[in-house]
């Protein structure tokens, strides 16, 4: 965005010296206190001193004090500007505090063999965990899992196109198929994953294992073979997130104007042309943004994954959200768990800007 | 005469065999997809009600295959016959209720409240920190959806030992504010651009500051996409489990954490499991019959220009 402010305020601030130096003043008071602080602390944290702390909270306290002194001061000194600037300050200011910080913080960890339950504490092992994560076949395991699952995210797609299509029909009780369609992403992945996962899908009782023997699969076992129990987790997952999608075309398909399929079907195109040369071409836009998003969501996919089948059968159903948790959990190794959590997170930010890239050029009206 | 003078051709009547067969494909493939969607649903809940034989049997209508039974509600404390009684397994679960009650209200109400100002605000005005530009901040904000929680959660993890934050409410709402603000910006930001300046200019004309304009003028006319954020993000933080597993351990357990540890337990006993799934997702389920406008709302929020 290039041009000014959208909206144009006027203001004479009539703003003394003494209130700018005021202003000032206390910004840098308060980072001074923030740095006396945990310099005291790290002190202590060294062994030199003993202030008497227990937790690093004193130090948080006054972090917060100084992102409050701050946003006052934009006020103290910038006047009807500083208040606009309070808009967007403190929103930014907790973002960095929650995600850039413990970004570096993670990096640090990243280096470093940490094994929270003993005593040793931290020690910097250098690049002990790359070559580990190296010649870790289950994390590579992981991610080609979650090259798998992404696949996967083609077909909902085409499901949910299906049932929008369906929902834009003209169609009675529109309103109670979209009341359901959309229920199953209320429910809680944990909660779905012991309803459908672990009784719907019990080998003995549960009424879809019963169903497919009536079909004539004589021994349903959906969490047996490696392939079987992947594509079980992809359904469970598509079953939850599908409405999400279905609702972003369904918005998609009632912005089309009326006239275009109308002038379509009077230039004797059947459903089927009209289909694919007018709906689908004006849909791709809403299309591509939906598949980006639902991509992003596929790249956390854990919590089905870590209630029910915690990875197995061999590895074959883990996703990196799943392998990293268990990875903690079972060797409480905070360091290398890190590591493969910052390698992902490189890897997701170099796939999103190119498909980024690649969706941008796809979805640009070609003249 | 009564031959009828007007009548179909055969190609009309064709037509409407055609008609009625699509009705029938259309209908059917609804309601099929309504009967994957909502069996689940009704499988839990009658389950519930379920005794040992029934689920062997795979009892599948009550009334019909088998009597409904308390057992499962009893065993959380929540039928008829013990609401009145001393229960653990209720105080047990209506702890972990409030848990999950008040760490997704308070987060989404945080993440709104920041999200609108800083959509407000980037939709207003042009900004300069440092290099960082309006869009640039924009981008800022939004790229965090794509920063998965595992990258954030083991660092935090130490954060929050070193802070004594581990296992409070207060640790998990600073979080989950942070992953739902994205999407509460993503939303508001496409609401604010549709409300035509000309309004706040109206009320700067008549002497309103820029902060009493925004909370007199913008602010009712941006409710219903709050509204629409405020749920999309109570349903996200409601069921998040991920950092509810590592972060808490007994005092601040959500719901979610409840019903994974219990999957594990129980075996086959399914009607208790049920009757505690079903408690988990029933106030999501409400909220999605009653409120499904607003969510609606907020899902297609920057899909369609």
């Amino acid at each position: 965005m290039s041009q000014g402010d959208l909206l144009h305020v006027v203001t004479a601030d009539d703003i003394s010296q003494g209130r700018k130096l005021f202003g000032r003043a206390i910004v840098w008071a308060s980072a001074l206190i923030v740095v006396l602080v945990a310099a005291a602390q790290a002190a202590q944290q060294m062994g030199k001193v003993d202030f008497g702390f227990t937790t690093w909270r004193p130090t948080l306290y006054a972090y917060i004090l100084w992102a409050v002194c701050l946003c006052w001061s934009q006020v103290l000194i910038r006047g009807e500007h500083g208040k606009r600037t309070l808009f967007v300050l403190p929103t930014a200011l907790f973002v960095i505090s929650l995600t850039v910080f413990p970004l570096l913080f993670g990096l640090v960890i990243a280096f470093s063999s940490w094994n929270l339950s003993s005593p040793l504490g931290r020690q910097f092992n250098g690049l002990d965990n790359v070559r580990q994560m190296w010649s870790d076949p289950f994390y590579w395991n992981a991610l080609r899992n979650m090259v798998w699952y992404c696949l996967a995210i083609l077909f909902e797609y085409a499901i949910a196109f299906g049932l929008a299509l369906l929902l834009n029909a003209e169609i009675r009780a529109r309103k109670f198929f979209r009341v359901a369609f959309l229920l199953p992403l209320m429910l809680s992945p944990v909660a779905v994953s012991w309803m459908i996962g672990k009784s719907m899908l019990e080998l003995r009782f549960g009424p879809v294992a019963r169903f497919a023997r009536w079909l004539g699969w004589e021994n349903p076992s959906f969490f047996g073979s490696p392939e079987i129990a992947r594509l079980t987790i992809m359904l469970l997952d598509a079953w939850t997130f599908i409405p999400f999608m279905m609702i972003m075309i369904l918005a998609g398909l009632q912005a089309i104007p009326r006239d275009l399929t109308e002038a379509a079907k009077v230039d004797g195109a059947g459903p089927w042309r009209s289909f694919w040369e007018v709906t689908f071409p004006l849909m791709l836009p809403v299309s591509v943004t939906a598949v980006l998003i639902r991509i992003i969501f596929k790249m956390k996919l854990a919590d089905i994954v870590i209630n029910l089948t915690a990875g197995g059968p061999g590895g074959a159903t883990d996703t990196v959200t799943s392998f990293i948790f268990r990875e903690y959990r079972d060797r409480s190794n905070v360091g290398y768990g890190t590591l493969l959590a910052m390698v992902y997170l490189v890897i997701i930010i170099i796939v999103m800007t190119i498909l980024m890239k690649v969706a941008d050029r796809f979805t640009r009206p070609r003249t | 005469m009564t031959e009828a003078i007007f009548h179909d051709s055969e190609a009309d009547r064709a037509y409407r065999a055609k008609w009625y067969l699509s009705r029938l494909v259309i209908y059917g493939l609804l309601i099929l997809w309504a009967i994957v969607c909502l069996f689940p649903i009704y499988w839990t809940i009658t389950t519930s009600f379920k005794m040992a034989p029934n689920v062997m049997q795979g009892a599948l209508i009550p009334w019909v295959d088998y009597t409904p039974a308390w057992l499962g509600w009893r065993s959380l404390g929540l039928s008829p016959d013990t609401i009145g009684a001393e229960s653990t397994v209720r105080d047990e679960f209506l702890k972990r209720f409030f848990n999950s009650a008040i760490t997704s209200v308070v987060s989404s109400s945080l993440a709104v409240i920041l999200g609108s100002l800083a959509a407000y605000g980037l939709s207003r005005f042009s900004y300069r920190f440092g290099y960082m530009r309006n869009s640039d901040i924009s981008f800022f904000f939004l790229s965090q959806l794509i920063l998965p929680p595992v990258v954030l959660a083991l660092p935090f993890l130490v954060l929050y030992r070193e802070l004594a934050l581990l296992d409070t409410r207060i640790g998990l709402i600073l979080l989950y504010t942070l992953t739902v603000l994205p999407i509460v910006i993503w939303i508001m930001r496409d609401q604010f651009a549709s409300i035509p300046t000309e309004l706040e200019e109206a009320a700067l004309v008549d002497g309103m500051s820029i902060w009493g304009a925004f909370f007199g003028v913008i602010l009712p006319i941006a409710l219903p996409g709050m509204m629409a954020a405020f749920i999309l993000s109570l349903v996200l933080t409601w069921n998040e489990y991920f950092f509810a597993a590592l972060l808490t351990s007994t005092h601040a357990n959500t719901l979610p954490v409840m019903v994974a540890s219990q999957t594990g337990s129980q075996g086959i006993n399914w009607w208790a499991m049920a009757a505690l799934s079903f408690a988990a997702i029933l106030p999501l389920v409400i909220i999605g019959i009653v409120l499904e406008r607003y969510l609606i709302k907020g899902m297609t929020a920057g899909a369609v220009k």
